[in-house]
């Protein structure tokens, strides 16, 4: 299973990112592989339109089939998301990443659209 | 002449001034008025016109043809409003961030993304007593309001070739849709009231209308509430004040009715005179 987190840097200990189409970076962990890898998302940054689902093809990309978040995806992106098969969890946005994982493996994150 | 009657903030009285002067303008030259405040064009219900022509409004977005995509991807890489996506064996076009460039379409290797038209709303033209008057409608769930707006321009360039005066009604804000309404305007009425808020707001719609080059006046609604910031304000950035209305309660009730104010208020219609005699100085004309 791979999860994805929007956060605001590229370890564990980082601040989670409440943004969806605009958040910094998006860590995958390989819950198989037990491998975090990131992706720098700070390009969107000039762009006026369209953040959301731009960066939800990324999350299609790395085949990511859990995205924990802050406050969830705004309409486009959820329609982009809509496409694939994606379990969404929000509220961790005032998490670090690991307490935002931990939150979401006893369940404590509720399910997003 | 192109007279676009603006404002930073809404409610100020755009709508208002702008029936009003078209109506008053009217008497003694050809006019046209614009509502170019697509996403709520009110206007037309301060006049009573006769509908001359209604016309569908469309514009162009791709459509995926799934039977003629490699799935190279090329439409999404170089969509800059990032409206096309390739999320695996799909190709999802999100037609309210597309801008109609055509540039998928036209540089698709196997024309998977013919352009196909979209509906936009309705354009309505009215006849009245010398006035050609046109509004344009956007249809619920449309996002953009600019290509209304820049084919309804389109449309009286085309159509009411012979008005010498053109008065626009414009959206409020100081965003795209005012750029567009605004942008091939000769001149800009900045409507605003003697509030803070007015005042504040004002002051953005100036530096927008001043990144444009464009000549700027300004009009006062409803002087009595508020202070006398917004008079300091123009006195201090050379903003000439056309006219300054008082604040009347016979106007909220005239309005409220949907009734014409120039011809039943006094205060108005000597408002009316001095923004035409201004405009007429202006060039007059063409």
């Amino acid at each position: 299973m791979i999860i994805a987190f929007t956060s605001k840097g590229t370890d564990w200990d980082s601040k989670m990112d409440p943004r969806f189409g605009r958040t910094d970076y998006i860590l995958f962990y390989n819950e198989d592989t037990q491998e975090l890898s990131h992706l720098d998302n700070r390009e969107v940054a000039d762009q006026a339109h369209g953040v959301g689902p731009k960066t939800a093809q990324k999350l299609f990309e790395r085949g990511a089939q859990v995205l924990i978040t802050g406050n969830g995806p705004g309409g486009n992106a959820a329609e982009a998301l809509k496409q694939m098969e994606l379990k969404i969890f929000v509220g961790a946005g005032e998490m670090t990443v690991r307490e935002a994982y931990e939150a979401y493996q006893r369940g404590q994150l509720a399910q997003g659209a | 002449m192109k007279l676009a009657i603006a404002s930073g903030k809404g409610g100020t009285g755009k709508t208002t001034l702008a029936v009003n002067l078209a109506l008053y303008a009217a008497a003694t030259r050809r006019v046209a008025l614009l509502d170019l405040d697509v996403e709520e064009p009110n206007s037309g219900i301060f006049l009573k016109g006769k509908l001359k022509r209604e016309k569908q409004l469309f514009r162009a977005v791709p459509e995926w043809k799934k039977e003629a995509c490699i799935l190279c991807g090329k439409c999404s890489e170089l969509c800059r409003f990032n409206a096309v996506l390739k999320l695996g064996k799909h190709i999802l076009v999100m037609p309210e961030l597309c801008h109609s460039c055509y540039a998928c379409s036209e540089l698709c290797p196997e024309n998977a993304l013919p352009m196909t038209q979209k509906s936009l709303g309705f354009l309505r033209h009215y006849e009245q007593d010398g006035l050609d008057f046109v509004e344009s409608k956007m249809e619920i769930g449309v996002e953009m309001a600019t290509p209304l707006i820049e084919q309804t321009l389109a449309y009286a360039e085309a159509e009411i070739a012979g008005a010498d005066l053109q008065i626009r009604d414009c959206p409020p804000g100081t965003s795209c849709s005012v750029i567009n309404a605004t942008r091939d305007a000769d001149f800009a009425l900045l409507v605003t009231e003697p509030t803070p808020f007015g005042l504040h707001d004002l002051s953005l719609a100036v530096e927008t209308m001043r990144h444009l080059d464009k000549p700027i006046a300004v009009a006062v609604n409803r002087v009595g509430i508020g202070n006398d910031d917004v008079f300091r304000y123009c006195e201090a950035e050379g903003i000439p004040v056309w006219a300054s209305f008082p604040h009347d309660r016979r106007v909220a009730e005239l309005y409220s009715r949907g009734e014409t104010l120039y011809d039943k208020v006094d205060s108005i219609r000597t408002g009316m005179d001095a923004i035409h005699t201004q405009i007429s100085s202006l060039g007059g004309g063409k």
